[in-house]
């Protein structure tokens, strides 16, 4: 395993020491889509073993980070390190090696399962691909393993997906995901496909196999409270761009970007009592077009304390107590507006309930 | 595979050569294990109407095959003594046309060409209309190309081509078959093609790429085995159409050789005497109704059968 990237030459920009080197490392990364601006300038970091999220409300791209992250989508520029190798601009047989470094969980296990294979043909073919395991006995066993890994038995390697619940499926996604034991896993809304009362043993999943394999994982989600329970640091993305990144404790408890402290408002509290008592931040209107995103700061459209300077300079990701933010009206001693208590007439309104 | 032991005697493996080229085509490259081909021939037998469909088909190649032995006069033998002869005459046990001819022996001749023809012109469809499909479908830069080769084809007139054909390499049936199948290419390509579309784009695939899967081994592996139903309902209903197809090219001269029958030409030549005897069309439109009813149920049961979700079992 560490012997595969020091025998690839010609990566001279790679980390030395790629033992060492962050799971992930994204600079700069761009992704345009034609006059699209999905992804635009995201620059973020996943240590070794520990689960960062990646939150923002539809049309944030954050799913295309996921997907430039395993290289289904080539970036625009920028750069994308696994493990501390530039896979960024890799050849097909030149990435072969690093595919094992990286797997990604869909959303929609109905889609992400072929229907026409078994379970353990599907759970398998990283292993088939990656050329992992030298012997057919050796990777049913393996495919054994990672099914009773994520709670199934392994007798459902014999089944189709069509056979099993929405649960049991993303379960076998997760299996398949895992087998060839990557360093870090993208998890694509991992649970928003999914009744709610199996949302909740899937991340329990989640995070026992991370606590005891100790992979890194990016964890791509608008479930607010399921990045409370299972993530490290929280990266905050809106319209192609971060917004706040930090430790979890930071950013739940005094985030600092308006736009932030407006999506922490929108997650439900667990206490009703709290929840009535709370206001919440209505934003106007919709995410902006990224094909035309605004000047300035892209909040400033909808952010209710936005001033003049929003809309004519671009705010710069700055290391504010503890987090990286990008807000002009945070001040450099960690102070700034919170739009939770500032003002609720104007753009903002408390719900009924 | 199992098609070789085609001469056994009794009727079962006699199905096998037709359906053998369906099958073989449809089957990935990468290949299946056996336990699963086994799971399909089980629900297959499973399938009541599958069953007949495989009868009907079995008996027709049957019979087709054993024509000369079946037919009681030769199918050019004319009786100028008993032309018009209705079904039910002694000696014609479904009567005579209009020179008197058998047409029960006609019927057994004319199966086999027609069966010939349908067969043979889907397997031409198939052979070039799926690799192109999933070409089109697959790879953005090959798509403008096929599809404009695709509007191409389709604006041909189906007749030229056909009379060009038969300029060039003679009027034969096997011509005839290869006509019909290069015009039945633009629908395969454009049905393989969308499917292949719609399923590139699904999570498995991208999950596949991920791992370093080769564009062959998704089209093989994911793709084919998806786009399989629409591939043989598109197949089973080319068949009949091909057979219909002959009787046109034969009637123009293109395809089979005047005393030869095939059931299309029978059809043609009884719309003459269709008011004075209407059994010179009955008889051979009911033979192509059942021929074509026997593709469709079989069709449909592979179809059910080949897909794991299927609600038989």
């Amino acid at each position: 395993m560490s012997t595969s990237s020091a025998a690839l030459p010609g990566t001279p920009s790679g980390d030395p020491t790629p033992e060492s080197a962050p799971a992930l490392e994204l600079e700069d990364l761009v992704m345009h889509f034609g006059p699209v601006r999905a992804v635009d300038g995201v620059s973020l970091r996943v240590e070794r073993g520990r689960v960062m999220a990646l939150v923002g409300e539809s049309g944030s791209g954050k799913s295309t980070v996921g997907r430039c992250v395993v290289r289904l989508l080539e970036p625009t520029s920028g750069t994308v390190r696994l493990a501390g190798t530039d896979v960024t601009a890799l050849s097909r047989r030149r990435l072969r090696p690093h595919r094992r470094d990286v797997s990604i969980v869909f959303q929609d296990p109905a889609s992400s399962l072929d229907p026409r294979l078994t379970v353990g043909d599907i759970v398998g073919e990283p292993l088939r691909l990656l050329r992992l395991g030298h012997s057919r006995r050796e990777r049913a066993n393996r495919v054994a393993e990672a099914l009773e890994n994520v709670g199934l038995r392994r007798q459902v390697a014999e089944r189709y997906p069509h056979e099993m619940s929405g649960g049991q499926r993303q379960r076998v996604s997760i299996a398949r995901a895992l087998v060839s034991s990557p360093t870090l896993l993208v998890a694509d809304e991992p649970t928003s496909a999914l009744d709610v009362s199996v949302q909740a043993s899937v991340l329990n999943l989640l995070a026992d196999l991370q606590r005891d394999m100790g992979f890194a994982c990016l964890f791509i989600t608008h479930d607010l409270s399921a990045v409370e329970y299972l993530a490290d640091d929280v990266a905050v993305m809106y319209l192609g761009q971060l917004v706040e990144q930090g430790p979890r404790e930071r950013i739940f408890g005094d985030p600092k970007m308006p736009y932030t402290q407006a999506l922490l408002s929108a997650a439900p509290l667990a206490n009703p009592r709290e929840q009535r008592a709370r206001q919440r931040v209505l934003l106007r209107g919709d995410i902006p077009s990224p094909i035309d995103p605004p000047p300035g700061c892209r909040f400033n459209t909808r952010c209710p304390v936005a001033v003049e300077r929003c809309v004519t300079e671009v705010p710069a990701l700055r290391l504010i107590a503890g987090r990286q933010v990008a807000c002009h009206l945070v001040h450099d001693d960690g102070t700034g507006p919170d739009v939770r208590l500032v003002e609720t007439s104007t753009s903002s309104e408390t719900l009924p309930r | 595979m199992t098609q070789t032991s085609g001469t056994t005697p009794p009727e079962t493996p006699t199905v096998e050569p037709s359906v053998a080229g369906l099958a073989t085509m449809g089957t990935p490259p990468g290949g299946e294990t056996a336990p699963r081909r086994g799971r399909v021939w089980r629900r297959l037998r499973r399938n009541p109407l599958g069953v007949v469909g495989a009868l009907i088909l079995a008996i027709s190649i049957a019979t087709a095959l054993l024509a000369p032995l079946l037919a009681p006069y030769s199918p050019a033998a004319v009786h100028f003594d008993a032309p018009f002869q209705p079904p039910g005459t002694v000696g014609f046990g479904l009567g005579t046309d209009d020179l008197g001819r058998d047409l029960l022996s006609r019927i057994l001749f004319g199966l086999r060409a027609s069966l010939e023809v349908g067969v043979l012109a889907v397997v031409v469809a198939l052979a070039v209309g799926v690799p192109l499909g999933l070409a089109a479908g697959y790879f953005r830069a090959l798509d403008a190309v096929i599809s404009r080769f695709t509007d191409l084809m389709l604006a041909f007139p189906f007749l030229i081509l056909a009379v060009g054909l038969a300029a060039i390499r003679g009027a034969s049936l096997g011509n005839a078959a290869l006509a019909i199948g290069i015009s039945q290419i633009p629908g395969m390509i454009r049905v393989v093609r969308s499917e292949t579309l719609r399923l590139k784009e699904l999570d498995f695939v991208a999950a596949s790429v991920v791992d370093g899967a080769g564009d062959l081994s998704v089209l093989a592996r994911h793709i084919l085995p998806n786009a399989l139903s629409a591939v043989i309902v598109q197949a089973t209903v080319a068949i009949p159409v091909a057979i219909l197809g002959e009787a046109v090219l034969s009637f123009l001269g293109l395809g089979i050789q005047p005393p030869d029958p095939s059931l299309g030409t029978m059809l043609a030549e009884a719309q003459q005497y269709a008011a004075r005897a209407p059994w010179t069309a009955i008889v051979p439109g009911l033979a192509i109704v059942v021929v074509t009813l026997g593709f469709n149920l079989f069709g449909d049961a592979l179809r059910d059968a080949l897909d794991p979700r299927g609600s038989r079992r």
